[in-house]
């Protein structure tokens, strides 16, 4: 009886080392993208992106038969440190890439450039704001709207969470970076946007693509330009990003890889890019 | 918590038995010996498979635990203890690392719960158990058990779109997405398993004591809360341990009626994030290996010893009011 309880402790004892083991073993078998075929390609980062890569994955995958392109989301973070370690063979970032990441050896290729929308219930008498007023009501310093020439309401400044591309493009363009006071921080897009078509206080930021043909919110003039494929373009709307794929530095891509990053930034896939909202850069 | 029970009536009877009983066959025949032998080496096997069955539980968590401590412990090392539970200010990017306003936010939100979901659950489980008719009671019971099985998802969805306007009409705020909201939600989230044990509870408690109190002259309203409710206490006991269990972690729902921001819960209508939702909304971002990321782990590592330590405090209260 003694032997047997023994034995099943060691087994389980072993077992709990086993797993352990495997967590300090993991950056090791990460080393190469987990797609099971040769002939896919993996991108994965920024949300914002998603829509954009999804549309460019699927003519691609019609041009070039037997490819297949997956694309995954989890943030600009997770997109800089998939093309670092190689789990992905592209990643996405939709923001500049900072010191630090550069450190580790990747580089970016500017897909497409984004605008950030500022958006407010469409009810909101307010149709142009410029860059102080922005960043003051951000920072708390304009706390009602009819210090902007809107009605006797308070401001709801809607932001996005912490790590938020979004949030880092806006707040790094406005130079409210650490001092933004939020009402709230949804966690997409989308949840920003419904936050201000419900609430007439409110104003937000989210990608110009997610929030063009939506009902219930108005975007807003910056500087007395709207946001369009034009003003950005030209750089005369003020607030936007670059979209970003990112690739290891000194390491070949695979042929299909290489094939889908040459065809993106041409000017074959530009019209397929505008159509999804954003502005690219190969005319 | 349930598995406590159904654990104290297992025991391990069965097995000695069955181990007696092949003993005697042994001794009354000789010549079967090959049978009995296959028999004991099949029962030996299963419950071998059975231990090793049971020991995956345990050994999950211990992983988790053992995990948790080891991607804890380093940034909280790094931070300085104090720095890092009496900190109010968190900014992962920034490397500011205080998790106070997660903490208190927890606390509040969990408090606050607790405080509207008991008393509703309590009474619901007294109508459902003592005063109501059995027509009222199938639709009540399916109602509830329809609550328990909605996803937190969906409750967060719903309490974004209908509930966090409506609080912002209600007390003309600029943003109906803070504390309140998340109060709200989630104690209507932890009313099923409150409704349930307390229900229980009650229907466990003799006939006698009631028909003894009603027949000394007292209400029926004064037998259900003198007498009927002391006796149930620890059942009911139970039912808040459980509730705040699900409350302290619970994070899809409220991420989306909370407003997201780290602040402290100075009142009903701050913005605010838990320990659970600070965890969910920054995971993604945090790179590899930064302290940020660390850190996140050590969120983890506190909500985790914050929830059993509650379990720990309430079972021997619980305990110590079952004895008396």
């Amino acid at each position: 009886m003694s032997l047997k309880r023994l034995l099943s402790l060691a087994a389980a004892l072993a077992l709990t080392l086993g797993l352990t083991a495997c967590r300090a073993g993991r950056p090791n078998h990460a080393a190469k993208p987990s797609g099971g075929r040769s002939d896919s390609v993996i991108l994965l980062g920024s949300t914002s992106m998603e829509a954009i890569m999804g549309a460019l994955a699927e003519q691609f995958g019609q041009e070039h038969q037997g490819v297949t392109i997956s694309v995954e989301g989890g943030g600009s973070g997770a997109g800089v440190e998939a093309a670092a370690n190689g789990t992905a063979h592209i990643g996405l970032a939709s923001r500049e890439l900072r010191e630090e990441e550069r450190s580790k050896g990747i580089t970016g290729t500017t897909l497409a450039l984004d605008g950030i929308a500022i958006i407010v219930n469409a009810d909101n008498p307010v149709s142009n704001l410029t860059m102080e007023q922005i960043a003051a009501i951000y920072t708390g310093q304009i706390s009602n709207w009819s210090q902007v020439g809107g009605a006797q309401l308070a401001i709801a400044a809607v932001g996005r969470e912490a790590g938020s591309g979004t949030r880092e493009g806006f707040e790094s363009i406005t130079g409210t970076g650490n001092a933004c006071v939020l009402s709230q921080a949804p966690t997409s897009n989308g949840a920003v946007i419904q936050s201000v078509r419900s609430n007439p206080h409110a104003i937000g930021y989210v990608s110009l693509s997610t929030a063009e043909g939506q009902k219930g919110i108005k975007i807003l003039a910056v500087e007395g330009v709207l946001p369009s494929e034009d003003t950005i373009q030209a750089g005369a709307y003020p607030i936007q990003r670059p979209f970003l794929l990112i690739t290891r530095q000194g390491m070949d891509l695979t042929p299909q890889a290489q094939a889908f990053l040459d065809w993106a930034t041409s000017a074959a896939a530009a019209s397929l890019i505008r159509s999804q909202g954003a502005v690219p850069l190969a005319r | 918590m349930d598995h406590e029970f159904v654990r104290g009536a297992g025991k391990k009877l069965p097995h000695q038995t069955i181990h007696a009983v092949g003993r005697q066959a042994a001794s009354i025949g000789q010549t079967v010996r090959p049978k009995r032998l296959l028999r004991e080496s099949l029962e030996h096997t299963m419950s071998t498979v059975f231990f090793l069955c049971g020991f995956l539980a345990v050994a999950c968590v211990l992983f988790i635990s053992i995990y948790l401590i080891l991607s804890g412990l380093p940034a909280i090392w790094e931070i300085g203890v104090r720095d890092f539970l009496f900190g109010d200010t968190w900014d992962g990017q920034g490397r500011k690392f205080g998790i106070l306003p997660f903490l208190l936010t927890s606390v509040a939100g969990t408090g606050g719960a607790v405080l509207i979901g008991v008393p509703v659950g309590v009474l619901t489980a007294i109508f459902l158990s003592k005063m109501a008719n059995p027509r009222t009671v199938t639709v009540l019971r399916a109602a509830v058990s329809l609550l328990a099985g909605i996803p937190s998802v969906v409750y967060g969805l719903v309490g974004m779109v209908v509930l966090v306007p409506a609080i912002q009409r209600l007390f003309s705020l600029p943003s109906g997405a803070n504390l309140l909201s998340a109060v709200v939600v989630l104690a209507i989230m932890i009313l099923p398993s409150i409704i349930n044990v307390s229900e229980t509870a009650l229907r466990a408690v003799p006939k006698e004591y009631e028909e003894a109190s009603l027949a000394l002259g007292a209400t029926y309203t004064e037998t259900v809360f003198r007498v009927s409710l002391p006796a149930a206490r620890s059942g009911v006991a139970t039912a808040i341990v459980l509730g705040v269990g699900r409350a302290i972690g619970e994070a899809m729902a409220i991420i989306m009626v909370s407003g997201n921001v780290p602040n402290l819960p100075a009142s009903p209508f701050t913005p605010v994030q838990f320990l659970t939702t600070a965890i969910a909304s920054e995971m993604n971002y945090a790179a590899f290996g930064s302290l940020w990321r660390q850190a996140l782990f050590s969120i983890g590592l506190v909500l985790f010893l914050f929830i059993v330590m509650i379990n720990v405090i309430l079972n021997t209260f619980i305990k110590h009011k079952r004895e008396r």
